[in-house]
């Protein structure tokens, strides 16, 4: 990519922005949230797995969102599990990302037995109530964040191979996909340089939606003991050890992680179109 | 009956309000017909859309008065529009598959219009649907009710939706182009019955079209829009004959007709003497195409051969379906064909598959120019990324020349430097033709294969074009294989002409001999529904 054309990217980014407010607080959210990923841990008050003789006080001046059953502070637990719970979410779409991309294209170009075999794999895995898939292959491979990962990843990989199958396959025959065989391309250089990124725009609505699942997802496996495992600050952990407290009052325990969560949820979800309109370049005028 | 005063049409768009119709005045009477010529955003479709009051999104009347039978369709409320609308005021839309619904059986969908405007109760509604489907000449219409969209033709189609625009009588049909995406002899056999219609029932037309031949031969009173205003009317003879405005002579010395020079569509074009012929090039023997369909095999084409020399130009004429599409992509090698041969200088195409041709050294030697522009160029690409494709695979030369090269053959074809950082859909029409055009030249080929590169442009944008081509075809020495519906173009820029119908070859031979004493009655057919705006 040239500089000129690295400009008008950026400038485009500025305009989508610009012109939608929602997306603008999106983007805003966004960067508040990797910024507790990166730089949260040195930041937080209080060591996030340092027990005290405080235990259980409502949020007050020194700790913002209260303390734990062992006097941890739950601020500083929210702020630090913001990176663990990223990395879990952008791993397991970047992983789904990769496969569902490879997947869809092969079926939707290529076809045939291909498609075949392909489409009726990933059916399976529809199949399944994908919560349940997810806890089976965890359950089977083992209680890591890594395992947590490749479940989620295994989940979300369908939904992709299908937007991508979808895009390609009405693209194939398209005057461009011709005019890229004439130029000499090969079928893989046509099917990824020519079809595939025209596929994007509506994979970054897929991305967006799938940051908040994965984001759920995790934390979801956390909460019923697979995945994660205390003391590791973790929003899901947090939720489940704090629902025991709720019914005798203490109600930060579990709100706060929870909102953090919704805000963080929301603000994948939020992103869609404008990361929609940014990789199309059709908006550009 | 209708009377538009200093009509103005707005839109609001991200770049400003647009003025698409600039305070324009039309006069129709009962049973006339009324034409209105322009090329694409001259306001003549929103024209029509505001008598309707079916503007697009961001659309309004600014002002002015539209006076239909004593309402001002202008400021009516919307119930009295939607009366309106399919009773008094009718409308045929350009594509007529867009315009019927691909899921409801035709039948239905006139019954729809009917009972909505209670012409018809619930006992009588199919048999007057079948009585509207008799009415413009379908056959066996009692069988047809059952059909859906996509088992009709698309003349069958374009039939069954003027049977819904006219099923409940209306006094004014707007038809805005009703024959464009049509065979000629499909366009002939449509506009016939509109006329018709309309004078059996003593019914207002008001016809929008691009093509200034049809406009003639349909029209009683000619109106030519421009940039949203009305530079000329009058009637078909007189404007034909003497027209005045310098829009409109540019665009009737643009329109194709028999007997016409290629140069003589461009005001001060000059005529390119012809380049002698040299050895064979190209010799397609025998070549067979068969699909294997789902009722049975597909017989594409049955059998083509036709040798084409170097610097000369053939003509490939047929009518949708007629397989010239998949003659000329079997020549680019885009895919294989069933039985036969086809020899490019002296060897044969045939040993080496389609799907391993990429990397075949002919690969340069051939290149194609596609039909639809808009289609044919990736929409994340830059006119000069296109551009640049091939001579990134096929040229084997460093960034620098490419670049060098671009510019080069972008001046060749007629497009400024500041075009070529632009995306597709940033282009017009005619830019993106030139695009697609230098893109097929850049790597140099002996042989271009024009898919109807002008079928989707302007008559003034496609004579631009079509002398680029004769230009080019001279100064590079350059063989084409010219496919097109439209022996009009054809007889102007080719030397021989093969016309095919249904996958087989109906004649060949001369382009001046076979249109001066056709052998074949199909080829006949085709010249009479040639339209000419000269009667």
């Amino acid at each position: 990519m040239s500089t000129a054309e690295q400009q008008s990217f950026i400038g485009h980014v500025g305009y989508v922005l610009r012109q939608n407010p929602v997306t603008m607080i999106a983007f805003g959210m966004l960067a508040a949230l990797v910024f507790c990923a990166v730089f949260g841990p040195s930041l937080v008050p209080y060591d996030p797995l340092a027990s005290s003789d405080k235990i259980l006080q409502p949020p007050n001046a020194s700790h913002w969102f209260g303390t734990d059953h062992l006097g941890r502070d739950v601020f500083s637990r929210v702020v630090v599990a913001t990176r663990l719970d990223m990395v879990i979410s952008i791993g397991a779409v970047a992983l789904s990302f990769v496969a569902g991309s490879i997947l869809g294209c092969v079926a939707g170009y290529w076809g045939g037995w291909f498609d075949s075999i392909i489409s009726r794999g990933l059916d399976m895995i529809m199949a399944f109530p994908l919560f349940v898939l997810a806890m089976g292959i965890v359950a089977a491979l083992g209680n890591t964040v890594e395992n947590v990962i490749y479940a989620t990843a295994v989940i979300n990989t369908p939904f992709y191979a299908r937007v991508v199958r979808a895009e390609v396959n009405i693209r194939r025959e398209a005057g461009f996909v011709q005019a890229a065989k004439l130029a000499g391309n090969s079928d893989l250089r046509v099917v990824a340089l020519h079809i595939f990124p025209n596929a994007l725009p509506p994979m970054m609505v897929q991305v967006s939606l799938n940051m908040g699942w994965a984001v759920l997802n995790a934390a979801g496996l956390s909460f019923i003991g697979l995945g994660v495992r205390p003391p590791t600050p973790e929003w899901g952990i947090m939720v489940a050890e704090g629902a025991n407290y709720i019914i005798s009052g203490e109600w930060w325990l579990a709100v706060f992680p929870g909102l953090w969560l919704m805000l963080a949820v929301f603000t994948f979800n939020l992103l869609g179109d404008g990361l929609r309109d940014m990789v199309d370049p059709r908006q550009r005028r | 009956m209708l009377e538009i005063r200093d009509l103005r049409v707005q839109f609001e768009t991200r770049n400003g309000t647009v003025d698409a119709v600039r305070g324009i005045d039309l006069d129709l009477a009962r049973g006339e017909t009324l034409g209105i010529v322009g090329e694409s955003g001259s306001g003549k479709s929103v024209t029509a859309f505001s008598m309707l009051r079916i503007l697009d999104a961001g659309g309004e009347i600014a002002s002015g008065r539209l006076s239909y039978g004593g309402i001002d369709l202008a400021q009516a409320d919307d119930a009295a529009m939607n009366d309106i609308r399919g009773r008094e005021i009718s409308m045929i839309f350009q594509n007529p598959r867009a315009a019927l619904n691909p899921v409801r059986k035709v039948g239905h969908q006139i019954e729809d219009v009917l009972r909505q405007h209670a012409q018809a109760t619930a006992q009588d509604a199919r048999d007057k649907a079948i009585a509207a489907l008799q009415e413009v000449e379908i056959k066996d219409a009692a069988a047809r009710y059952h059909a859906y969209p996509f088992e009709l033709s698309g003349g069958m189609c374009q039939r069954v939706v003027i049977a819904l625009a006219l099923a409940c009588r209306p006094q004014l049909l707007i038809a805005d182009e009703p024959t464009t995406g049509l065979d000629v002899t499909t366009q002939k056999t449509v506009m016939d019955l509109i006329q018709a219609l309309a004078q059996d029932r003593q019914m207002g037309v008001i016809l929008i079209t691009h093509d200034l031949g049809l406009a003639g031969m349909y029209c009683d009173q000619l109106v030519v829009m421009k940039d949203g205003e009305i530079v000329e009317k009058g009637a078909p003879g007189v404007l034909t004959k003497s027209a005045a405005h310098a829009y409109t002579k540019r665009l009737l010395a643009a329109t194709p007709h028999k007997g016409k020079m290629l140069h003589e569509l461009v005001v001060d074009g000059t005529a390119q003497p012809l380049p002698a012929q040299g050895e064979l090039l190209l010799s397609v023997q025998d070549v067979t195409k068969t699909y294997e369909g789902k009722s049975g095999a597909v017989h594409a084409l049955r059998g083509v051969s036709f040798d084409l020399h170097k610097g000369g130009c053939l003509g490939l004429v047929g009518e949708s379906g007629s397989g010239k599409s998949t003659v000329s992509s079997i020549i680019a090698r885009l895919q294989d064909a069933t039985t036969g041969d086809v020899q490019f200088a002296g060897a044969s195409l045939f040993d080496v598959p389609a799907a391993k041709f990429a990397s075949d050294p002919r690969r340069s030697q051939i290149q194609m120019v596609f039909q639809d522009a808009t289609d044919s160029l990736n929409p994340r690409h830059t006119a000069a990324q296109c551009i640049e494709e091939p001579l990134r695979h096929l040229a084997g030369i460093g960034r620098r020349a490419r670049r060098d090269r671009v510019q080069e053959i972008a001046g060749l074809v007629g497009l400024p430097d500041t075009l070529l950082s632009r995306l597709p859909h940033q282009l017009s029409g005619g830019q993106k033709a030139r695009v697609g055009i230098a893109r097929a030249l850049a790597v140099e080929p002996q042989l271009l294969i024009l898919d109807e590169p002008t079928a989707a442009l302007d008559v003034s944008i496609q004579a631009v074009v079509l002398n680029l081509l004769a230009e080019l075809r001279h100064r590079l020495r350059l063989t084409y294989l010219f496919v097109s519906h439209d022996l009009a173009v054809v007889q102007m820029l080719c030397d021989n002409v093969v016309v095919m119908r249904s996958g087989k070859m109906e004649e060949i031979g001369p382009t001046r001999d076979v249109l001066a004493s056709p052998q074949s009655a199909y080829t006949q057919q085709l010249l009479d529904a040639m339209p000419s705006p000269a009667h």
